[in-house]
């Protein structure tokens, strides 16, 4: 697994919540987050790093985001 | 009522903190060491692996690649770690407001208020490790007890990703057993004091005549043989009540020995810089300055005098910490490390005794010297310099950003009696 950095656009909430929207890819492909699971703060081991974590339903399939740092990551295989 | 105190200990610190953001190396054995070429090339911290090696903390590189040679040595990350070690902290917050850190990675946490919230001491342990294994990806290791001393022995006894509970009914087999040396205060000096008297282990300690104690190590000998017996009553201070300050203090271990006055003269005032700044930063001045010379065999020492006033100066602390040093070093030895510290302080704007000659130049001295933290801290430390510092770039160095992690003291205030 690696530890890949990645854009996304955000929704910032008037209480201050952070929602992924879109996760752009290094070579441009967008992925819409359908749905946010669950958010908690954790640590990814396989990839390497500690942040908050959101596991999303991207086209129907469960994916994991971490934002560390003001930096959201993927791990990629 | 009786206290619940735990000691939380983050396991193989620096080195868990690398192996979680280096998958590669995890199962590798891994030490963390400070750079060779500056010298710094110690061992810092090793996981499980370099451990089982026999490699040891503080000890040279070379001497740990000699034990294991495939061991993968990396530089630390220090703000990676304060960033860890806030984190744990605010893990520790959501169970009291009694968190007292010790060092970067230890707390004390008294949580006898929160049991009627969360459940027991052995339970918050168990939340408190779960929660810092899952949020964090590093283990910590809680000792649970109903004093600040046995908690932290706990917190040693079964290690990694552990809690142990050590009651006032099984101290004396948790406890006793372990070599007096375990015990807080207990450094090398002691323990040959206490070892040549038949003390080896914290249950002798505890089980020695009190007379014995005190005429063996004075007033410290009754408050060990109180440790060893359980009866300390020290309190987890609140995480917000910042530590009362009683010294400020700098050292460097240089890249080269130093070998002559002007050297050791250089290095005194960039200390000395640093020194005064801290001080003038937290409103305070000084009276006693204090120096400290290891020597290239390792010995080392500690020399202080006094100030005619008190003074937050960088050239008024250099001037006398330089004095200090002509008169007690003969260079039958070269320098290793030299460290400047000021004590005895007061707050700046406090009332101070007059001089019956005064000397004018000290107060233009502080308006200097506080311009010059106004152009640091606009165009950073290196945007002015004392000449002396050019005359050997390599002994330069900006202790304030680049040495931030200080020692702590058990007792915040001075011991009553």
């Amino acid at each position: 697994m690696r530890k890949v950095f990645v854009d996304v656009i955000v929704k910032y909430t008037k209480e201050g919540q952070k929602i992924p929207i879109t996760v752009i890819w290094g070579d441009g492909r967008r992925y819409s987050v359908d749905r946010v699971l669950d958010v908690r703060p954790a640590a990814s081991l396989k990839a390497g790093g500690c942040g908050i974590r959101y596991i999303c339903r991207v086209h129907g399939k469960e994916t994991t985001l971490w934002l560390e740092d003001d930096r959201w990551f993927v791990e990629a295989k | 009522m009786k206290r619940v105190i735990l000691h939380s200990d983050l396991n193989n610190f620096y080195a868990s903190v690398e192996c979680l953001y280096n998958p590669e190396i995890r199962n590798k054995p891994v030490a963390v060491c400070g750079s060779q070429s500056t010298r710094h090339g110690i061992v810092l911290a090793k996981n499980l692996y370099a451990k089982s090696y026999g490699v040891k903390t503080g000890e040279p590189i070379w001497q740990a690649r000699s034990k294991c040679p495939k061991l993968v040595v990396v530089r630390p990350n220090y703000s990676q770690y304060l960033r860890f070690s806030s984190l744990a902290i605010d893990i520790y917050r959501r169970y009291t407001n009694l968190v007292e850190p010790f060092g970067i990675d230890e707390c004390w946490l008294d949580v006898t208020e929160s049991t009627g919230l969360f459940g027991d001491g052995e339970t918050i342990a168990e939340r408190i490790r779960n929660e810092i294994k899952n949020e964090l990806g590093i283990t910590v290791s809680i000792g649970v007890s109903y004093n600040k001393i046995f908690a932290k022995l706990g917190s040693d006894i079964k290690k990694p990703d552990a809690v142990t509970v050590i009651t006032r009914e099984n101290f004396r087999q948790k406890i006793w057993p372990l070599p007096v040396e375990d015990l807080l205060y207990v450094g090398r000096s002691t323990s040959e004091k206490l070892r040549k008297v038949g003390i080896c282990t914290i249950g002798d300690l505890a089980e020695a005549p009190g007379g014995l104690l005190s005429s063996l190590l004075g007033k410290w000998g009754e408050m060990l043989w109180a440790f060893a017996n359980g009866y300390d009553q020290t309190p987890v201070s609140k995480f917000e009540d910042k530590p009362l300050i009683k010294s400020v203090g700098n050292s460097l271990t240089t890249s080269k020995d130093l070998v002559c006055d002007d050297e050791a003269r250089i290095l005194i005032y960039v200390l000395s810089e640093s020194v005064g700044e801290r001080l003038r930063k937290h409103n305070l001045k000084g009276r006693t300055v204090q120096i400290t010379i290891r020597a290239n065999d390792l010995t080392f020492i500690e020399r202080q005098a006094p100030l005619s006033s008190y003074t937050f100066t960088t050239s008024e602390i250099a001037e006398k910490a330089c004095e200090i040093f002509r008169n007690v070093w003969d260079w039958s030895k070269n320098v290793r490390l030299l460290g400047v510290r000021v004590t005895n302080l007061v707050t700046a704007d406090d009332y101070v005794q007059l001089s019956l000659f005064p000397d004018d130049r000290s107060i233009k001295r502080e308006l200097l010297d506080k311009s010059i933290d106004k152009i640091r801290s606009r165009f950073g430390h290196y945007s002015v310099q004392r000449a002396l510092l050019l005359r050997d770039r390599s002994l330069n160095a900006n202790p304030v950003e680049e040495n931030v992690i200080h020692p702590v003291p058990y007792f915040n205030q001075p011991l009553s009696n």
